[in-house]
């Protein structure tokens, strides 16, 4: 199995270099490719644009299904997040558990990744073989018993638990041990570094660390990059592991907070509500995409994580 | 994977170097070594036990057998969550790997604006989570924007899908919603295309073949292992379904939808384990039995397609 992932990734590397563009000349078959093309985008936006229309409509006209709301409701927005005064709780709660993610993860990424790229041990091979097999492995089998497990570890009152159950520890410890698909992505790169850089840096003097720190680091960046944003933006659009662990109000994140537009008009949706909360929540990961879609797209090329 | 490393300080100190880099290497690893050991073998051995036992976590659990596991095979609910999961799998995979390669093979023709539709292909992908959940139950509303799409070219109420609402159109509509999240697929299989050398087309073109030739004889050979991997991975994706129904389902998630269409699989198990009303809850023993009999149907897939891929997926051998 562990040689099937090595290989198709490592395709992936040699398939990110540039090919050659040929001079292509006009044709009809070209233009109906582009207008195919043309109409496809236009289908994947318009779900998007819908939204915003939504969210600007005034609530009881939500359904009305025309594109342009007769009259802008902008108040929409503030009202969305007044409805609760719990909203700004939910924020923080939510940018405390993702900043959490991204550092855990990145540190505990970039350790591990060095340690099956640049250094050998006894062992190496046979632990990379359990890392390539854990991506395969469903998350659904360790669920249950992780649960258990973490209703079981005491939290000695923190967040005012017993113990790991309803505090944010289940959703924020395990990124410190990273995860396989970022440490399999950062060896890849990492292995592309000249060996002799660091020989270099051991006859200066230099230790495991600083060679880590000062030398391969720095030039992994646009990796690091990349598995910081996929971190980011799987920690912010959790769903599961907080519909698990957070049971009191207080602690949820924005994702549980989503839903108690559900709960709160009893029974009917407010949809503009609901679209304008929906709008605000997923601005975050929207604006990280727009800043650094190049480390987006050349990430989800370089792990093959494609539909999550 | 095993490549040996040349290091000029093997030879002046004979084994030190060797020892200390031995413990440097298994203290950078060990966050991961650590975290497996605590948080993936240790809870699967204790779930592989727990699901031969009676236990809802306040009690100790209660040796019983295989209790669990011939309770499981005479569950109605078990096989039509195994059905409605079954469903989703065979439906959905095929068309997202045809819909994603074929948009990749138009990226791939470096059409003008080509970068920018890249961009739009993946934005949903950005927009995921909750949020993207509810704005789908808002398109796919009986009143919504789909079904007035439907209105304008011409279908008659009367024949508009109930989509949510009606058990006949849930799933079909779990379908549609997917194919939003396609964008991640698309990058992936453009990188494959980008990977293909000119050199094999411009060979094909001089023996005469058509594009549709090049296609099916250069393009798609070389594209197979990208096309493994990614039906792999989505298969075990599509298996743990669960956020989209739960949150669809909405209050009715303990039931899986309308007449139990949207029960996938992981949302029975939750609702074993979790469920907050209905039927009995926090039955671990039973939820981690479920849990190592999808791993098993997930095990024998994916060995099946390893098998399979003997016969259709092309590696390059040169160069490895």
């Amino acid at each position: 199995m562990a040689t099937v992932i090595e290989e198709v990734n490592e395709s992936h590397t040699v398939l990110g270099r540039r090919t050659e563009t040929r001079k292509r000349k006009f044709s009809i078959w070209r233009l109906v490719a582009w207008v195919i093309l043309a109409l496809m985008s236009f289908l994947f936006i318009v779900p998007f644009l819908w939204m915003i229309s939504t969210s600007l409509k005034d609530a009881r006209l939500a359904g009305d299904g025309k594109w342009i709301p007769e009259r802008f409701a902008w108040e929409n927005y503030t009202e969305a997040f007044s409805f609760n005064q719990l909203w700004g709780r939910w924020w923080i709660n939510t940018i405390i558990i993702t900043l959490t993610n991204v550092v855990g993860g990145i540190i505990s990424t970039a350790l591990v990744a060095y340690a099956f790229a640049r250094l050998r041990w006894p062992g190496r091979d046979m632990v990379f073989s359990l890392v390539l097999a854990t991506m395969m492995l469903p998350g659904i089998v360790v669920l249950i018993p992780q649960y258990i497990l973490f209703s079981k570890l005491p939290a000695f009152g923190f967040q005012g638990s017993e113990n790991w159950v309803n505090t944010f520890l289940p959703l924020t410890i395990p990124a410190f041990t990273g995860s396989a698909f970022y440490i399999f992505l950062l060896r890849q790169f990492m292995r592309g570094i000249p060996m002799e850089l660091s020989e270099a840096a051991k006859i200066d003097g230099a230790n495991e660390i600083r060679i880590w720190m000062q030398i391969v680091l720095p030039l992994t960046k646009p990796a690091l990059a990349a598995i910081a944003i996929f971190i980011f933006q799987n920690a912010w659009e959790d769903f599961m592991g907080p519909l698990l662990y957070l049971q009191s109000e207080e602690l949820y994140t924005l994702q549980l907070g989503l839903r108690q537009f559900e709960f709160a008009a009893g029974g009917s949706v407010n949809w503009a509500w609901l679209m304008a909360g929906s709008l605000v929540v997923m601005m975050p990961v929207l604006i990280v995409f727009l800043l650094f879609q190049r480390f987006f797209i050349e990430g989800v090329t370089l792990t093959g994580m494609g539909g999550r | 994977m095993a490549q040996a490393i040349k290091h000029p300080t093997e030879h002046k100190n004979f084994w030190r170097p060797a020892t200390r880099e031995a413990i440097t290497g298994w203290l950078f690893a060990a966050p991961w070594i650590i975290g497996f050991a605590l948080f993936t073998v240790g809870p699967m051995l204790f779930s592989a036990y727990t699901s031969f036992t009676n236990y809802s976590i306040t009690n100790d659990p209660v040796w019983i057998g295989t209790e669990n596991y011939t309770n499981l095979f005479n569950d109605e609910r078990f096989y039509q969550s195994l059905g409605n999961t079954f469903w989703i799998v065979l439906v959905k995979i095929p068309i997202v790997t045809l819909a994603s390669i074929g948009i990749a093979l138009l990226l791939n023709m470096d059409l003008p604006g080509g970068q920018f539709y890249r961009t739009v292909f993946y934005l949903p992908q950005v927009l995921a989570g909750v949020a993207a959940i509810f704005l789908w139950k808002w398109i796919l509303a009986p009143d919504g924007l789909f079904n007035n799409f439907l209105g304008l070219i011409g279908i008659p109420e009367s024949a508009r899908p109930g989509w949510f609402y009606d058990p006949m159109w849930t799933k079909p509509g779990i379908v549609i919603m997917g194919m939003w999240w396609i964008g991640g697929n698309i990058l992936i299989y453009l990188a494959g295309l980008k990977g293909v050398p000119n050199s094999l087309y411009e060979a094909a073109e001089i023996d005469g073949a058509s594009s549709w030739q090049k296609v099916v004889n250069i393009t798609l050979p070389m594209l197979s292992p990208t096309i493994f991997f990614q039906v792999i991975t989505g298969i075990i994706g599509a298996f743990q379904i669960f956020s989209t129904a739960f949150i669809i389902t909405g209050k009715d998630s303990n039931v899986g939808g309308p007449d139990g269409s949207l029960l996938f699989y992981v949302l029975y198990l939750y609702n074993r384990a979790f469920g907050r009303t209905g039927q009995a809850t926090l039955q671990m023993g039973y939820a981690s039995a479920m849990a190592w009999v999808l791993f098993g149907i997930i095990l024998l897939i994916t060995v099946f397609q390893l098998w399979l891929a003997k016969r259709w997926v092309h590696y390059e051998t040169e160069g490895r």
